[in-house]
């Protein structure tokens, strides 16, 4: 196989690239938690009037822990009853699981003609050294 | 041919583009434990209680056992690549021997990532014990984190820029300290030393045992990684190693087991101090679990032992962080993956020095910039993607290079049954994140796919094809 010389890239081209993938990796980041997307916030959905340490669900063990920690029931209220919502759709899932698959499909499928490539050009093709 | 030598027994780790100048081989298998067990003992101190918060106390315990078996898993494969493809890089150099440039590419990536984004956590840790230590020692009003948060990522990037040696002894002796802390803390509040203060039942009682029911186990299987996330990264100091076939399985496998150790004692002496509601949630209640448990027992010497323990343990990881997130970008520069002016090392430190600069700015943005279940997250979803990839990596090395074939410093046993485990385990950890960070998961995934396809189509084309191969190895099987 011939062997491949590679191009010399400017230190212009250099900082360009480096710009781009600092910009994709700050925005996969932040552009969720802009956008409210970044999920998982818990919620009380039945809150308390005037909570104490029963009606907020807490035995006698639990409440001095609290009270150790320096809570009150009003100011352990929301800490105590938000809950994370689990309910999800088959669709969302079924949407995860092919993004996931093929993901690592299309991986392993240009990794592997870009692998032949090296192995042909370090050992040479198939018969040869 | 390759122009530089990364296997050479007679010389140091070899510079790029026919330097002589390369990384320092100084290192033993107690600085491959310290670089391992460093990065995650942190995971003790705060994050992994953020698994409570899914799941309930009951679940995070469960967690903590299937990612330990993940991560024996994890640790088993390493071993016998590594200890085989001794160079720095770790899995990205793997990935570029095995499974193809791409691949490779993206397995870089992940590590860069994983590391940065704990290395932010961290310094989020650090900045916020330092307000508690300030409330507790009399200042009133809202002490401003930042300050801390951005001279402790400076400190310790000065520190790996002088030299690897230094670095990772440092992180010896503040790793060893962190863990003693923990041992010390479960003596003296499980009543093995003196009168206990453990509350398991009374605690757990009721709805306060499985809060969400099974599918909470399920949940909590996300931050279920967050206990020993980062030991992959002992791979990273296999160019630095005096002897890579013999040091790196030894601080690999001993890092696994002192981490489980570690995480189950955890588990124990902050469920049995603290409330569910208050230790699962890891930014409104208890940032750092085994530090607010010390603070329960009453004792001035835990609150120090434990306060100490917890910054150090920060800051063993945060450093441990920089260096393999440096040999990672390091390690792609070298081969043009990236621009290679990230491959050069310092021509006294022998150090990566540009990679290690040149990532302070991008930590810190994530620390400054973004909450901590949120670094977390992202630190997990890459170190996930990359446990996905393991299992991928070791059948193909097998299957290009049978036992026998080529010299391996470790075999591990019972192959394929850990790839088959670990694939099945980041399969329920998959869904764990969907179930609350579907979308951080799509846009990470997005994110990679994005950047491959500029590495493929554009990238790529300043990449040496044969030179990237830098193994003395036969022609893999099968080309």
């Amino acid at each position: 196989m011939a062997h491949y010389i590679p191009p010399k890239q400017s230190k212009i081209g250099q900082l360009i690239d480096v710009v781009v993938l600092v910009v994709l990796t700050v925005g996969a980041l932040f552009v969720p938690l802009k956008l409210g997307l970044s999920g998982a916030a818990k919620v009380v959905t039945t809150p308390v009037e005037s909570p104490t340490w029963e009606t907020l669900g807490q035995n006698a063990a639990q409440a001095a822990k609290y009270e150790a920690l320096g809570y009150t029931p009003e100011t352990a209220h929301d800490l105590i009853l938000a809950r994370f919502d689990y309910s999800f759709t088959f669709g969302g899932l079924a949407a995860m699981i092919v993004v996931i698959v093929l993901y690592y499909f299309l991986m392993l499928k240009f990794s592997e003609t870009e692998y032949r490539e090296v192995i042909a050009e370090k050992f040479g093709q198939r018969g040869g050294k | 041919m390759a122009d530089f030598n990364i296997t050479s027994s007679s010389a140091d780790g070899m510079g790029p583009h026919g330097t002589k100048v390369g990384l320092l081989r100084v290192l033993g298998p107690a600085h491959v434990w310290a670089l391992g067990v460093g990065i995650v003992l942190v995971g003790e101190y705060m994050g992994w209680n953020f698994a409570v918060g899914k799941g309930g106390a009951y679940a995070a315990l469960i967690a903590c056992w299937v990612a330990g078996i993940l991560y024996t898993c994890v640790a088993m494969i390493d071993s016998e690549v590594t200890s085989t493809v001794a160079a720095a890089g770790g899995q990205y150099t793997q990935a570029k021997h095995i499974v193809g440039p791409l691949m490779a590419f993206n397995v870089g990536l992940y590590l860069v990532f994983a590391y940065t984004m704990l290395e932010a956590a961290n310094a989020i840790t650090a900045g916020y014990l330092i307000s508690v230590v300030a409330t507790m020692t009399g200042y009133e009003g809202t002490l401003d984190q930042r300050p801390f948060i951005i001279l402790a990522i400076l400190f310790l990037a000065w520190l790996n820029y002088r030299g690897v040696l230094a670095t990772l002894t440092f992180n010896l002796v503040i790793t060893a300290i962190a863990f003693a802390a923990i041992v010390v803390l479960f003596l003296s509040t499980s009543g093995v030393v003196g009168t206990g203060i453990m509350e398991h039942a009374a605690l757990m009682e009721g709805q306060a045992a499985l809060p969400y029911g099974w599918i909470g186990v399920l949940a909590a299987m996300h931050f279920g990684l967050w206990y020993y996330l980062g030991i992959e990264g002992t791979t990273q100091a296999a160019e630095e190693v005096r002897s890579p076939a013999r040091a790196l399985p030894f601080g690999t496998l001993a890092g696994i087991m002192t981490l489980l150790i570690a995480a189950t004692l955890t588990w124990y002496v902050c469920s049995g101090v603290l409330p569910w509601e208050f230790l699962g949630d890891g930014v409104n209640g208890s940032v750092a679990p085994l530090f607010d448990t010390a603070r329960l027992s009453g004792s001035n010497l835990l609150i120090w032992l434990l306060g100490i323990g917890t910054l150090f343990a920060t800051l063993a990881s945060a450093n441990g962080c920089i260096n393999d997130a440096s040999r990672a970008w390091f390690s792609m520069g070298r081969d043009k993956y990236l621009p290679g002016w990230f491959g050069a090392v310092h021509p006294k430190y022998r150090t990566p020095y540009r990679s290690i600069v040149f990532l302070v700015p991008i930590a810190l943005i994530f620390a400054l910039g973004a909450p901590l279940d949120q670094v977390i997250t992202f630190s997990i979803l890459s170190g996930l993607l990359g446990y996905t990839f393991m299992p991928l990596n070791v059948i193909l090395f097998r299957k290009k290079w049978p036992m026998g074939s080529i010299k391996r410093g470790y075999e591990h046993p019972f192959h394929p049954l850990p790839s088959i485990v670990l694939l099945a385990i980041c399969a329920v950890t998959f869904f764990a994140v969907f179930l609350g960070y579907g979308t951080q998961l799509v846009a990470m995934i997005g994110f990679y796919i994005v950047v491959s396809l500029w590495f493929h189509f554009w990238r790529y084309r300043f990449v040496s094809r044969a030179a990237q191969f830098t193994m003395p190895w036969p022609k893999p099987k099968g080309y």
